[in-house]
């Protein structure tokens, strides 16, 4: 157990400095602007004079590193400045949105993992059938598609066809939860068609690599029941990679939201960052970014200590 | 040409499919009817003998712009795999050949770019340099590259074991030469296939950048960006975005399709 202790300290350490890393190339992309903020957002025709109080007031006249401290710091502390846009604090504009997003995610999640599961383990034992065909032939296609192609699918079918669901999901502060859920439920079966696909085939290949290993055939050439192999034998060993994949997928979620929360105009953290973009909003874009990437980064590291606990080969190892 | 009578039907589907969008982006001023931003006609206009698909939000011929959308969209992002994919596969094959430091620097800087959800990274040095063709080739190719590198360098790290390279490290040929003569021919057949993937997912980033209005600027066509213009349709039960997305969607099948196959080939796996 010390040695998978030691392993997962290890990986943690590394995901820390890759989020170092990671806040200081947001903060030095940033300043590699031509010219600087202030003159990007006053434009050509600002006097120096308005300029250089801009300057003073983002605290641009203090050198580099001790700005980026600085950041961080405030960053640390939920402070994420004042948007450049509306000259509202970042936090302030965030703060619902990032609950807005990871309540899509979370739904999404909810329907997703279960049934990629499902289907892949379906998938796995019924392999080269008719039925895995039709599966993996589906989800090949759902991988192919972009995003927008099948939530535009999606909108015209259930949304404008058969007038089930509204086709723009529009969230207000102070909507119930039988409602949110109604209305987020297109993004999110958007977005679960993804998922599950990617998850489901990944699924199925971790447990077919599991049930072609040696100790599986051992224990049939022992006339050990089937569904005693699959509990005792197969289930212990693919747990592993299946946490893994679902961990993974998990974090592309994350970030995939973004472009469904544009297409079903979802107030979320994705839609705020492309909006940011597009108005060059840089303290808006450093912070939705830098909080994606966070996000992303510790779904990745949760990827690997859980498969790292769960694979038994890891705990019993005394090397 | 013996490889080609073998394939699968799924295979020459896929051939076809990627053959017919080549055909149609190189021959784009040949076919299109009107010009590429010539307003012809009303908004929204249904399909007619006139107009093949339509009219877009702006009263421009949706074949037409379907056809140069084909051009603009394919040719970019064939660029940016090329680029991405000598990149990519030169630093991995440096990296294995040389190993030591020139390897873990590389590899710690290719982690770190991986560690960075693509889309986020890209979307934020569009917001520092602004969107334009050649920030968007560099960036895509630059984030696509550390996939290419990973794969590279795991390939080449197997041939540099073997003999002839031995031989060849011994004979004193330089690095180059040991590259161009010894890994790349041998690293080729998983290299190909892998160009298919990167290409599916270059052109789908580019599809979506352009999807969220950071990708090529109008008046240029391109299938991405015509979805966004005329998203607005959609509610009106008017199908013209489900157009250049389909058309998005119908190209990575076929792409996807000639992958397979090529994996299928190269795993040894026959039947």
């Amino acid at each position: 157990m010390k040695n998978v202790l030691l392993l997962i300290l290890k990986r943690g350490g590394a995901s820390l400095i890759t989020i170092f890393v990671i806040s200081l190339i947001i903060f030095v992309g940033v300043e590699l602007l031509p010219g600087d903020v202030a003159e990007a957002v006053l434009g050509q025709s600002a006097t120096p004079e308005t300029v250089e109080a801009f300057r003073k007031e983002l605290k641009l006249d203090l050198p580099p590193h001790i700005r980026y401290g600085e950041w961080l710091k405030d960053f640390a502390h939920g402070d994420f400045g004042t948007s450049l846009a509306n000259g509202r604090p970042v936090a302030e504009l965030i703060g619902w949105r990032l609950s807005n997003t990871l309540f899509l995610a979370a739904t999404t999640a909810m329907i997703a993992v279960p049934l990629a599961i499902f289907l892949g383990i379906l998938a796995a034992f019924y392999r080269n059938t008719f039925f895995d065909k039709l599966i993996s032939t589906t989800t090949l296609s759902f991988i192919s598609f972009p995003e927008f192609f099948i939530a535009y699918i999606l909108i015209s079918l259930l949304a404008v066809k058969l007038n089930l669901f509204p086709s723009l999901s529009i969230i207000e502060k102070d909507m119930g939860f039988g409602s949110k859920i109604y209305t987020i439920l297109l993004p999110s079966l958007t977005l679960t068609c993804v998922v599950t696909a990617h998850m489901m085939r990944q699924t199925r290949a971790a447990i077919i690599n599991v049930l072609a290993s040696a100790y599986i055939e051992m224990a049939q050439i022992k006339g050990i029941r089937r569904l005693r192999i699959i509990y005792h034998h197969a289930f212990p060993n693919s747990l592993s990679p299946v946490i893994n994949v679902v961990a993974v997928n998990l974090a592309y979620l994350v970030v995939g939201v973004v472009i469904v929360e544009v297409v079903f105009v979802y107030p979320g953290l994705g839609q705020l960052l492309v909006d940011s973009v597009a108005k060059r909003d840089l303290p808006v874009v450093q912070a939705s970014g830098l909080i994606f990437s966070i996000a992303y980064i510790f779904l990745n590291l949760a990827a690997d200590v859980l498969s790292m606990l769960s694979n038994p080969k890891l705990r019993q190892s005394k090397t | 040409m013996k490889l080609l009578r073998q394939s699968p039907i799924s295979a020459r589907i896929g051939i076809g499919i990627v053959l017919l969008n080549i055909l149609v982006a190189i021959l784009a001023p040949l076919i299109a009817p009107y010009g590429e931003t010539s307003v012809v006609g009303d908004v929204w206009e249904s399909y007619s003998s006139q107009f093949y698909f339509g009219t877009d939000h702006i009263g421009r011929d949706l074949f037409t712009r379907m056809v140069f959308g084909a051009r603009n969209t394919i040719g970019l992002a064939f660029i940016t795999t090329i680029l991405s994919f000598s990149f990519g596969s030169l630093m991995g094959f440096i990296a294995a050949v040389k190993g030591g430091w020139t390897d873990q620097v590389l590899s710690r800087i290719i982690d770190i770019l991986m560690a960075f959800p693509t889309l986020i990274f890209a979307l934020m040095i569009l917001s520092v340099l602004g969107s334009s063709i050649t920030t968007l080739i560099f960036t895509i190719a630059i984030l696509d590259s550390t996939r290419v590198y990973r794969l590279s360098r795991a390939v080449a790290m197997d041939i540099e074991v073997m003999e002839f390279v031995e031989a060849a490290r011994l004979r004193g040929e330089g690095l180059w030469w040991i590259i161009r003569q010894e890994i790349l021919p041998n690293a080729m057949p998983p290299l190909i296939a892998e160009f298919g993937l990167r290409f599916c997912f270059v052109f789908l980033f580019i599809a979506s950048l352009s999807f969220l209005g950071l990708g090529l600027q109008p008046p240029l066509s391109d299938w991405g960006g015509m979805v966004r213009e005329n998203a607005g349709a959609i509610t009106f039960g008017i199908y013209i975005p489900l157009i250049p997305a389909g058309a998005i969607a119908f190209l990575t099948v076929g792409v996807n399709l000639i992958v397979d196959w090529f994996l299928h080939l190269s795993s040894g796996l026959h039947e």
